[in-house]
């Protein structure tokens, strides 16, 4: 399977070219832009790991790049995304989230059913790689 | 203006008597001083012929507060001036003979905090049927901060209910199913399914889904949530499925609230004819049960359409906001509903913004400062496909759920084709947004381009990318000319 | 891949080339701004046509390697050395090296952290806000501390150096400071050394030119010199170029709102009704008063006059009290 959280992930993968065009167009909306990763992408998981701070400050995307190389080569194997968060009042939020890293192959969800009372049934996702392995060995490389 | 001395037959000395009154009873005040804290009204008022405009605006701000047909001594036992509403300013209509906008003030004493039902029997409690007028309308309201503060609003909002989907920087996308009618619980479900795990975020019931014989309403929020689950596991996202709880009284609709609950349902719809108490009840419910509220405005177009008789539906839209829903259908300009692509944004400001500015093109009469209540999200719905991602997402920006039923239903492939083919038209079409190409003009070549790696997509776009539904609208600018939706 | 694109007997026209870019303009601006500064000028001219040449050979194909842009300013401080960077930054950004063309100015404190593990993140984040423009690292040489060998400052260095040869297209470092301390910088950083295409050295301004200065600044305000305060301001530059912490045209702006103070309490105290240009003119009196103009300064502050208060204070602790 594939999983498809974040903006962009019913197209093809994104080239170098296209993230740093994304947040480029973060940085034109004042976003401040941040790495994060995870072997752990049941989609309640809401804290991925940060790569490092958020980047405020940035003029140019050549520096968000560099951190996601740096990512990228020191987690490999892993679910990578890229968060654009906006400060302004109203807002105080992420405004663009999308995946820029994940491992070759995605074993995906079982869906665990609980059966109860007048045919209900309480419903839990279970992530076949955390099932498996240890946090940090979770997907082959 | 004389006084009513002659017995009056025809309608011009029918009502010039009582509309005098009104103006002479310190309704009419053009030197009035609005207040930050009053209530303002404009209203579209089309006298009766022989009527002045000026006594019309002094009856209609006269009906929507205190007075009656006649003087009454006991005004003098309160303090009348303060409680008479005012109207204050009165502008023909661009070219529009014989109606007149008029407006109308209205002291913050005059309603009851948090209420919309106070609010609107008030504002549209009887004016709407005054003889002297042939039609009236009310176009805005301007709701002073004060006023906002005493209701709570949605009860999720637009930034928390991204959160909590873990979806952030492109519109969302819904479908609702079909037909409407006569599916069992079990096929309505496999719907639920197909379009889920197709790519959509959300499923929808529709208005008139409640607990028919073909399908009681606890088989469809079982098989609904069946689908829900299954799609998420299939895709590692939040998904879901707008839950009608709409019943015939509050109990059952709190019941049926609570089951949805009880399975995991993170959204419930209910249909705006449950009427202002009901949908403020079940919003502070929603409020306490972490549920986003899902409003179909099902009935709105008895009374929004007609330019000149009604309430607006950016009226409808403020008292919703305040009421507390968090999705509102407001009109999808390019779609098979009455909506121009002005108005209709207006109504998307009017849920969206911390301060709504005065704009008249798009029919906004004043600056209206939301008070840090939260933002409602827009629902396009209805007669939309694939092929105008570009028009929709320039209209409407990220912040709107873009329904396509038909559109992702009818699709020649199926279902989850369907629901793929918007899911990768709409990345597509943001992904070149942000990347700064004016999507407007290139959008058809985007799509075609989006297309080459996505067979549903094209199949899609062979099958409905000329559909268009050029009609004239009804409800449009009066202050511009109105320019069409290709 | 060498082949050439155009013909040899192609002509360019290298003016069109300058004006479309709109160097012309920068270079106008720089003229304009600064005094005098003749050589810099010159170099910056020099410097601007090389990557205007280069850009165009790089169009027809005649290859040559990507040019270095790396530079150092030397020159004694107040000489114009920031104002250089944000026009070189500009220079760099029409001509297509920089994306952005902002400068981040940065020193030894932005880079360099407290403990261990503190200084890679710091310098990493000032590279990131600098890339797409111009990262100008006043006083570099402090970076490089060799008297205590633990300094964290060497790791800077290193990741600077590795940014500097890797990401050449992403930004441009400019390391300014005195010319004899960046010398033997350079010397025990010969990788930095290598690694710096430019220099450009910046002369101390003569006291005809600081005068230059001084009138320029003064009519941005709206004030000016009478003929008696002209006169004591040239003697003004002659005493204080002698004494310690002398730092041309930032000395210069010192000086200024020091006398700016000095007449604003001149026509208080004055308790005559003053005229719009009495407001604007700054006389003998507010200028030979600077503490420049009396040898023994008084040392107690009990014993000092209310108006020599300040003069009086330790010209070592704060700098730039010594041009009052």
């Amino acid at each position: 399977m594939r999983i498809t959280q974040g903006a962009f992930s019913f197209l093809p993968d994104l080239t170098d070219a296209q993230i740093a065009a994304q947040i480029e167009y973060c940085l034109r909306n004042d976003w401040a832009v941040a790495i994060e990763f995870t072997d752990d992408p049941h989609p309640r998981n809401t804290y991925w790991s940060m790569w490092g701070h958020p980047m405020f400050d940035l003029a140019d995307a050549a520096g968000a790049m560099q951190a996601l190389r740096e990512c990228r080569e020191a987690r490999p194997g892993h679910y990578i995304r890229i968060n654009a968060f906006d400060p302004s009042a109203g807002w105080e939020s992420v405004r663009l989230s999308f995946i820029v890293g994940r491992p070759a192959v995605e074993p995906g969800f079982r869906l665990v059913r609980r059966e109860g009372p007048g045919r209900t049934l309480h419903y839990t996702l279970e992530s076949y790689a955390v099932g498996r392995q240890p946090e940090g060995e979770r997907y082959a490389t | 203006m004389g006084a009513n001395e002659h017995v009056a037959i025809d309608a011009k000395k029918r009502y010039q008597a009582g509309v005098l009154k009104y103006a002479q009873m310190g309704y009419w005040d053009p030197d009035y001083e609005v207040k930050d804290t009053d209530v303002l009204a404009v209203f579209r008022i089309t006298p009766q012929e022989g009527v002045d405009p000026i006594e019309a605006a002094a009856a209609v701000a006269g009906e929507s507060s205190t007075a009656t047909w006649t003087v009454v001594w006991t005004d003098r036992l309160t303090a009348c001036d303060k409680y008479r509403a005012k109207a204050y300013r009165i502008d023909p209509v661009p070219g529009q003979a014989g109606q007149y906008f008029c407006q109308v003030a209205y002291d913050l004493d005059l309603f009851e905090e948090g209420s919309i039902a106070n609010l609107t029997a008030s504002i549209i409690g009887n004016v709407f049927s005054f003889k002297p007028l042939l039609a009236c309308r009310l176009e805005d309201m301007r709701l002073p901060v004060a006023y906002v503060k005493t209701f709570r609003g949605p009860p999720t909002g637009i930034v928390v209910e991204r959160e909590r989907l873990d979806k952030f920087g492109r519109p969302l996308l819904g479908a609702t199913m079909k037909p409407k009618l006569g599916l069992s619980g079990k096929n309505y479900g496999r719907v639920v399914y197909e379009a889920l795990t197709g790519g959509l975020d959300f499923t929808k019931d529709d208005e008139n889904i409640n607990s028919q014989n073909f399908m009681h309403w606890r088989d469809r929020f079982l098989y609904c949530m069946e689908g829900v689950n299954q799609a998420a596991a299939q895709t590692g996202e939040i998904k879901g499925h707008y839950l009608n709880i709409t019943a015939g009284t509050m109990e059952e609709m709190v019941k049926r609230a609570e089951f949805a609950r009880d399975l995991g349902s993170c959204i419930v719809m209910v249909d705006l004819i449950v009427g202002w108490t009901a949908i403020q009840s079940i919003s502070h419910w929603c409020r306490e049960n972490d549920m986003i509220l899902h409003m179909h405005r099902a009935g709105h177009g008895t009374y929004t359409r007609q330019k000149n008789h009604g309430v607006s539906f950016r009226v409808i839209a403020k008292w919703l906001r305040l009421a507390g829903v968090d999705h509102l259908h407001a009109g999808t300009a390019v779609g098979k509903l009455e909506g121009d692509p002005m108005t209709v944004q207006g109504f998307y400001n009017v849920c969206r913004d911390t301060v709504t500015r005065q704009d008249l093109p798009r029919g906004l009469f004043f600056d209206q400062d939301w008070a840090g209540i939260k933002r409602v999200m827009p629902v396009a719905s209805g007669g939309i496909h694939a092929g105008q991602m570009h028009q929709l997402l320039d209209l409407f920006g990220d912040e709107v759920v873009l329904q396509f039923g038909g559109g992702t239903i009818g699709h020649p492939m199926g279902i989850q084709a369907g629901a793929q083919a918007n899911r990768v038209a709409l990345e597509a079409m943001v992904l070149a947004r942000n990347e700064g190409r004016d999507i407007l003009n290139e959008g058809p070549d985007i799509l075609k381009a989006a297309a080459e790696h996505c067979r549903p997509l094209r199949a899609a776009l062979d099958t409905w990318g000329e559909v268009t539904f050029d009609y004239t609208s009804t409800d449009t600018s009066d202050f511009v000319a109105t320019p069409t939706a290709a | 891949m060498t082949q050439p694109l155009a013909a040899p007997t192609d002509t360019i026209d290298l003016a069109a080339e300058y004006r479309e870019a709109g160097v012309a303009d920068v270079l106008d601006r720089l003229d304009a701004e600064l005094v005098g500064l003749a050589p810099v000028k010159r170099r910056v001219r020099e410097i601007a046509a090389l990557l205007l040449v280069d850009r165009v050979r790089e169009r027809l194909g005649l290859a040559s390697t990507p040019p270095s842009l790396h530079m150092c300013f030397t020159g004694n401080p107040g000489t114009g050395k920031t104002t250089l960077a944000l026009r070189m930054a500009e220079i760099l950004q029409r001509l297509g090296y920089v994306r952005k063309g902002h400068v981040v100015a940065v020193t030894r404190d932005d880079l360099v952290g407290q403990f261990i593990g503190h200084t890679a993140p710091k310098t990493k984040d000032v590279l990131k806000r600098a890339m797409g423009g111009v990262l100008f690292i006043d006083e570099a040489y402090y970076l490089f501390r060799p008297e205590n060998e633990k300094d964290y400052g060497q790791e800077a260095i290193e990741i600077l150096l590795q940014v500097m040869e890797n990401q050449r297209d992403d930004l441009v470092v400019i390391l300014a400071g005195y010319a004899d301390r960046m010398d033997r910088f350079f010397e025990s950083n010969p990788g930095m050394k290598s690694r710096i295409a430019h220099h450009v050295e910046f002369p101390d301004y003569n006291n005809a030119e600081l005068a230059q200065i001084a009138e320029r600044m003064l009519a941005d305000w709206n004030y000016r010199f009478d003929a008696a305060g002209r006169a004591a301001f040239d003697d003004y530059l002659h005493h204080r170029r002698a004494k310690p912490h002398f730092a041309n045209a930032r000395s210069v702006r010192n000086a200024l709102d020091r006398m700016r103070l000095r007449q604003a309490l001149r026509l208080f105290d004055g308790a005559t009704p003053v005229a719009a240009d009495d407001l604007q003119i700054l006389t003998a009196a507010d200028v030979r008063a600077s503490r420049h103009f009396h040898p023994t300064p008084p040392t107690l502050v009990g014993q000092a006059p209310p108006d020599a208060e300040i003069d009086a204070y330790d010209p070592d602790r704060i700098p730039e009290r010594s041009d009052y």
